[in-house]
């Protein structure tokens, strides 16, 4: 069936409530590209998203997926894998779902590198909220609840990934459609967590992160020659907060996904219709 | 002669109580007779008492009293902590040598055995419990045999060579006695051929859950709930299935949930604070029409309150936890077996009615060890019913005009279609927001009812299709009426042997939704409700739903309900004036 599924298969028939010009058209539109590019369809596909204006992306697409409480979507995204490895499991959510209320899960999902893919529409504020400050905002951002900024360092979501083990850390930008694609379908393809932080403007309540700041100081890792596989030039440039990068900075080729190495294979969906045969040496172990 | 004997090893925490408690357990469970555990701990890992009390017979028991007859003492605080229960037949046995000077009651038979000489004589000190054994074995006439088999079970994987050594630690402890001391309590310990399984509550529950096809877990340690995690681990694989040890329970129900939507029967278990973190997700889980089985095993709360003690404080919480109007059911299994049976149920009331459900348990039923006969966990007595889930044929039936899957379709039994990840043409989102049929958000006043309407229909179908019925003991015409849930069952059971009164006992399992018992409440006399917290929890239902009021024992003590107590405290509630 994958073989003639397009990206539009992936589209739901419900109209975005997005702002006119949101990052997270484009966002939502690599993604679907990258499901379909990457041989996926509908059926076998199961998408979890956050709860914020990002988090809509669930309702826009059409696939399973769940869409569930504030910060939980990677735990809803690790369960679905384990219950059934067979099935593409993507999770997408915001900057303040991911990096605030989710930030604990953040950290174990890489760790445990569960095989799937994770997207997060960075805008560097609370967008559904209506505009105060997320954990990637500037020190100086001001907003409705820090006047004159947060007054502390903004997370750095790929240097968390990184310290937390992560085995593929990646950056693009919903505006440079092609690449951001090519970007997702790497981290779908990727045997393990694959993580990209999406820089994706608020038209609404962020006037300092626009299109224009990124299109003007935007790095493209790929043109620089970056290797991805060189854990030392990745860190740097995951450390570096002078510039704002996009490409895949950082992915461990000997990346071997939770499942496998927990021997699951199984689809978990499918159990016998009473116990289990060998079910009474379960009692016998009491004797 | 003495048949039922209640024996007991304490010490600190750290000194083995345990272990050795459990392979007494084993040896009078081989021996063919009934063993009923309970343990005494306190929440640290090394010093502190702790204490492991067996009482055993020939007929079941399912309680403690308070009497004990032998007791293995390694500290003078074990005897201080159980002075009362001692008595004109009881032997306390210690060993002399140690640094303490023990100080035991007149009237009680104090029996020193050396007994780290001993084990160091038998190949090492570490065994200087299973001599205590071996000289418990000789007081009551109990056959050493029996002991080595328990000792085999424990010590098999570990080597031929450690299992000899105990054994001649146990015939030493045993002929030591016999050398030095010229006792006889009058103790009988039949045994029988009869082939008993041991096994405490939670364990009961993770082989229900494998029985019932449970393939996902995730949990996060608590006390007393962990037992189900590390039962489940190493099991679970044997099937296809996972554990998961989630960063914290938010986590753990979250990934259950996750697992659930890809088609797994899926569980989470947690006690105490975690169920607090759990309870943002309960509404998600009804919302989003997600089968699920959440365990809670009850501990004495709130906040960390005591985290080794015994309550059934948190009836309130599954009952109305999480914000908003969630449709739930909560089945509270009475005993061992039920802990077993019920999970079962709970899975296929999950999945028949794609709700959340909610285990409710306690910490004494989770420690306490029991004998029954294997039959009473058959195997092919297990069903599995899986509901309304769709495969690729029957999809078609459920699309809409647009060939769209209509997950949360409003039918006339509440109950919607299911289909899985990979089902062709049931891709459909779900959402803890309000939604339409198609599970996409809508604020629209119809659909919202509709949607609500149909979640509460399920249970209004469930009240109706399900069997929710409860055990009934003693004098069904008896004019007094005693009430209880959960796990007092046993020592209520056992108070009718004590009481000269008559009563007719009910024993609830399901608390939501629960039998009408309005009918026997209006025809008693006296209505009493026994539960372990302070303020009648399951009381307070009954009267809302009897329109009446009840008599109430509440023991919030943090230690479990004893049979003789009972019996005492009923008696004197059935000639108190029942409360304005
Ligand atoms: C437990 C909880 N707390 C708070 C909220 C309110 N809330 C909804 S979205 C959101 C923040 C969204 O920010 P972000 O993740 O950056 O997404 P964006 O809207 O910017 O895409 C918050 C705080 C909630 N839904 N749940
Ligand atoms: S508020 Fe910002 S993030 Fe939300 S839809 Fe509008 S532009 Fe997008």
């Amino acid at each position: 069936m994958s073989s003639d599924v397009r990206f539009t298969d992936f589209k739901s028939d419900k109209q975005p409530t997005w702002c006119p010009g949101c990052g997270d058209f484009g966002t939502m539109n690599g993604m679907m590209k990258a499901l379909a590019e990457t041989g996926n369809d509908p059926d076998n596909t199961f998408v979890v998203a956050g709860i914020g204006c990002s988090g809509k992306i669930g309702t826009y697409m059409h696939s399973y997926a769940l869409h569930g409480v504030h910060g939980r979507a990677l735990p809803v995204g690790t369960g679905v894998k384990m219950a059934r490895p067979d099935i593409e499991v993507m999770v997408a959510g915001g900057d303040g779902d991911g990096y605030s209320i989710g930030a604990g899960h953040f950290v174990h999902a890489v760790r445990r590198n569960v095989d799937m893919s994770y997207v997060v529409m960075d805008n560097r504020i609370y967008g559904l909220t209506k505009g105060q400050a997320s954990p990637t905002s500037r020190s100086d951002f001001e907003t409705s609840t820090t006047p004159e900024g947060p007054k502390q360092p903004p997370v750095n979501p790929l240097a968390l990934a990184l310290a937390s083990g992560a085995s593929f850390i990646a950056q693009s930008f919903a505006s440079d459609a092609l690449r951001h694609q090519e970007i997702v379908q790497e981290a779908i393809e990727h045997d393990g967590f694959g993580f990209v932080n999406v820089f994706s403007p608020c038209v609404t309540f962020n006037d300092v992160d626009t299109y224009d700041y990124f299109r003007d100081n935007l790095v493209d890792l790929e043109e620089e020659g970056h290797d991805p596989t060189d854990y030392e030039a990745a860190k740097e440039v995951i450390l570096d907060s002078d510039k704002e990068y996009q490409g895949v900075m950082y992915q461990d080729e000997n990346s071997v996904p939770y499942h496998e190495k927990h021997g699951v294979t199984e689809d978990m969906s499918e159990i016998p219709d009473g116990a289990p045969e060998d079910a009474m040496d379960l009692v016998r172990e009491f004797y | 002669m003495v048949e039922d004997l209640n024996w007991a090893i304490g010490g600190e925490a750290g000194d083995g109580i345990d272990s050795t408690g459990k392979i007494f357990a084993q040896a009078l469970s081989r021996a063919g007779r009934h063993v009923f555990t309970s343990k005494d701990f306190a929440s640290r890992i090394r010093g502190g008492y702790t204490a492991y009390k067996i009482r055993t017979s020939v007929d079941q028991v399912q309680s403690v009293v308070d009497r004990l007859d032998i007791l293995v003492a390694l500290t003078q605080r074990t005897i201080d902590e159980n002075v009362d229960e001692l008595h004109e037949g009881s032997a306390v046995i210690y060993d002399g040598e140690r640094s303490w000077e023990a100080e035991i009651p007149d009237e009680v038979t104090g029996v020193d055995v050396p007994l780290k000489s001993i084990a160091e004589e038998a190949g090492g000190a570490i065994m200087r419990n299973t001599v205590a054994l071996g000289a418990a074995c000789e007081i009551t006439g109990f056959d050493v045999e029996y002991l080595d088999e328990a000792l085999e079970k424990r010590f098999g994987g570990k080597g031929s060579k450690i299992v000899e050594n105990n054994k001649e630690a146990a015939r030493k402890g045993q002929e030591y006695v016999r050398e030095n001391y010229d006792v006889d309590l009058g103790y009988d310990l039949e045994t029988t051929d009869n082939d008993y399984v041991l096994l405490n509550g939670n364990e009961a529950i993770g082989m229900g859950a494998l029985a019932a096809g449970c393939r996902f877990y995730a949990g996060y340690p608590i006390t007393p709930a962990t037992s189900i995690m590390e039962y489940l681990t190493g099991r679970i694989e044997d099937y296809g299935g996972h554990v998961v040890q989630a960063e914290d329970e938010l986590s753990a129900i979250n990934m259950a949930l996750g697992a659930a939507r890809g088609g797994a029967r899926s569980m989470t278990a947690t006690s105490g604070a975690g169920i607090d973190l759990m309870t943002e997700t309960f509404g998600l889980v009804a919302q989003s029409e997600t089968p699920l089985v959440i365990a809670d095993v009850q501990r004495s709360g709130p906040s960390t309150g005591m985290p080794t003690k015994q309550e059934q404080g948190d009836l309130n919480m599954a009952l109305y936890g999480g914000h908003g109007e969630i449709p739930r059911f909560v089945v509270a299994p009475t005993s061992i077996t039920e802990c077993f049976w019920k999970t079962v149920e709970a899975f296929n009331l999950a999945e028949k009615y794609q709700t959340p459900v909610f285990l409710v348990s306690d910490l004494a039923m989770s420690v306490t060890e029991q004998t029954f006969p294997p039959e009473a966990f058959d195997m092919d007595e297990v069903e599995i019913d899986r509901g309304k889930l769709v495969d690729d044929d029957e999809v078609d039936e459920w699309l809409d005009a647009q060939g769209r899957f209509r997950a949360h379709a409003v039918t006339e039994d509440g109950i919607s279609p299911r289909a899985i990840p990979g089902t062709e043409e049931g891709a459909h989102m779900s959402t803890g927001l309000e939604h339409d049929e198609l599970g996409r958000r809508t604020e629209d006043q119809d659909e919202r009812v509709q949607q609500v309407d149909k979640r509460y229909r399920k249970v209004e179908t469930a009240q109706e299709r399900e069997d929710w019925d409860y055990r009934e003991f003693g004098d069904e015409d008896a004019d007094n009426l005693v009430i209880s849930w959960g796990s007092n069952e046993g020592a209520l059971a056992e108070a009718l042997d004590y009481l000269e009164e008559d009563v007719h006992v009910i024993s609830v399992p399901y608390i939501f939704p629960r039998p009408d018992l309005t009918e026997e409440i209006e025809a008693a006399d006296e209505v009493i409700v026994v539960e372990a917290n302070a303020t009648g929890q399951f009381a307070d239902l009954l009267e809302h739903d009897a329109l009446t009021r009840v008599k109430r024992i509440n023991k919030y003590t943090g230690v479990r309900f004893k049979a003789d107590e009972l019996a005492e405290e009923i008696s004197e509630q059935l000639s108190a004036e029942v409360p304005a």
